[in-house]
């Protein structure tokens, strides 16, 4: 059962069928799914979703499916954790970390949209899903594709780490490598999804796979017991991923999920890819497209096409957005190790580093409820770190020289980098 | 000055179903006119009502996104290749 009624152009309004269209033939805007709300509000409710099993489709009705979806059944609903020690640390007592490094199954946000990307693929009757990834996207359409039975193509810029190919070809994905860039790549992509008519996860499929995002949204107001918090600071790549949790704390009030609270949204850019930050900071819309250099490879997008979306949700909900060097990334990627636990890959440190900024300029307060976006997996990224930690101790397998290194560590004379 | 020039789908109801054109021109602006001299409607899908390239169009002249160039100035040559693409995010 749908409640979707159309899919309609965000910038100039135009109308489409529910149909493999991602963009205007107008004005090539974005198309977006529109939902009939009066009837969702009278089916939804706190109790119905909370009989429901603990995946992303507990909130179906607000997700452009019809039928009962049984891709991603683990994907979602992920621990927002109250981030005692980190907060004790950086001075705030309500912070939260929403922690998709353990989504299922390729432990990353992106389990989110491609879930719902496959199943409107299956829905739509395609059999070869596909995208142009060289990462986190990459293994989760891989991975989703094989549990769906159905045939998977990814598309990679040449020169890519053996990993990254290893991540989608061990799903029975063909990996196919473009002598290009990431940009002639994407080009290539749009150019094979018009001719062969491959479902690309986003591109043909992307307003119903963008939808999936808002999961992430709606888990982090259930997860607070049905509240929003004050402040949420964001990762911006190509720009998918706040504006559609902006829309999902507005889709919670609209059908009476939620009463009141009004967060501000922020978004967290590496330094060396923030076309975003610089538009919002000079306070204009024109996205400059930037040519990314970061170690925050999943986020580094130098032409976000939702770019505009990101700053119209930021300024909206009275939110700013700052940007993390590399060597702030890295420590932030280490303070949130070692004080809670978890191991982000280099797009969670930018969201950290940059939530500390806000609170040093005081766009956040200390008194605020504060959620951390954590959308990936540090050990995927292990490259990114390797250098920053503290190199192991050798020693022989003799208990005295174990006893004369624990002397030396105990008395503080730590090689550098200790914790 | 005859260049190639890919079309997206959207945008092929203007080219008889012709996922590929010729057209002419010394500048992406003088390409994309004599497109619109060919093809009626096209122009106003690729610009603004300010003569911008539209936010959500990308235009590559060899490759190369013309925001990294000379935007509707950048300079074009007999044979060059040039692609109109959605612009698609999503990310990595």
């Amino acid at each position: 059962m749908s409640y979707i009624t159309a899919l309609k152009c965000r910038e100039c309004g135009q109308d489409y069928p529910v149909e493999p269209l991602h963009v205007c033939e107008t004005c090539f805007g974005p198309l977006e799914v529109v939902y009939d709300y009066g009837r969702i509000r009278g089916a939804i409710s706190h109790k119905l979703i909370e009989s429901r099993a603990r995946n992303l489709w507990r909130y179906r009705e607000l997700l452009p499916v019809d039928n009962e979806p049984d891709i991603g059944p683990c994907s979602g609903f992920t621990p927002l954790l109250h981030a005692k020690r980190l907060g004790a640390e950086v001075g705030v007592k309500k912070l939260y970390i929403k922690d998709d490094t353990v989504n299922h199954p390729t432990l990353s946000y992106k389990d989110r949209v491609v879930s719902v990307a496959i199943t409107k693929a299956r829905e739509f009757g395609f059999t070869t899903v596909s995208c142009a990834s060289t990462g986190n996207l990459a293994t989760a359409v891989a991975s989703h594709a094989a549990r769906a039975g159905l045939k998977c193509y990814i598309f990679m810029p040449e020169g890519v780490e053996s990993g990254k190919i290893v991540g989608s070809a061990i799903y029975g994905a063909k990996v196919i490598t473009i002598r290009g860039n990431y940009d002639d790549v994407n080009r290539l992509c749009s150019e094979i999804a018009d001719k062969y008519g491959w479902a690309f996860v986003n591109i043909n499929l992307r307003p119903y796979y963008t939808e999936g995002a808002k999961t992430f949204g709606f888990e982090i107001a259930e997860q607070l017991g049905w509240k929003l918090p004050d402040s949420v600071v964001i990762p911006t790549a190509g720009g998918t991923i706040l504006p559609k949790v902006a829309k999902a704390f507005k889709e919670l009030k609209d059908v009476g999920l939620v009463k009141g609270g009004a967060p501000k949204i922020h978004s967290a850019q590496a330094a060396g890819s923030a076309p975003v930050i610089h538009a919002l900071h000079k306070g204009v819309d024109l996205i400059s497209p930037v040519k990314p250099n970061t170690i925050a490879k999943s986020i580094a997008i130098g032409n976000p096409a939702d770019g505009y979306y990101v700053l119209g949700a930021v300024r909206e909900s009275g939110g700013w957005g700052e940007m993390a060097t590399d060597e702030e990334i890295v420590e932030a990627i280490k303070l949130l190790a070692r004080t809670e636990g978890i191991f982000a890959e280099p797009a969670g440190g930018t969201t950290l580093a940059v939530t500390l900024k806000l609170l040093a300029q005081g766009r956040i307060r200390p008194e605020e409820s504060v959620v951390v976006s954590i959308t990936g997996n540090g050990y995927k990224t292990l490259e990114a770190v390797a250098g920053a930690v503290e190199q192991p101790f050798v020693i022989e397998a003799r208990l005295d020289d174990f006893d004369a290194l624990f002397e030396r560590l105990a008395d503080g004379k730590r090689l550098a980098g200790a914790a | 000055m005859a260049v190639r020039v890919r079309v997206p789908t959207p945008l092929r109801r203007f080219t008889a179903g012709n996922g590929e054109v010729t057209a002419s021109g010394t500048s992406i602006l003088e390409v994309i006119n004599d497109l619109e001299s060919r093809h009626p409607g096209m122009r106003e899908r690729l610009l603004d009502d300010k003569g911008e390239i539209r936010r959500f169009v990308n235009i590559y002249l060899n490759g190369d996104d013309v925001r990294f160039l000379d935007q509707l100035k950048s300079a074009v040559k007999d044979g060059d290749d040039i692609s109109i693409v959605p612009a698609i995010a999503g990310g990595r």
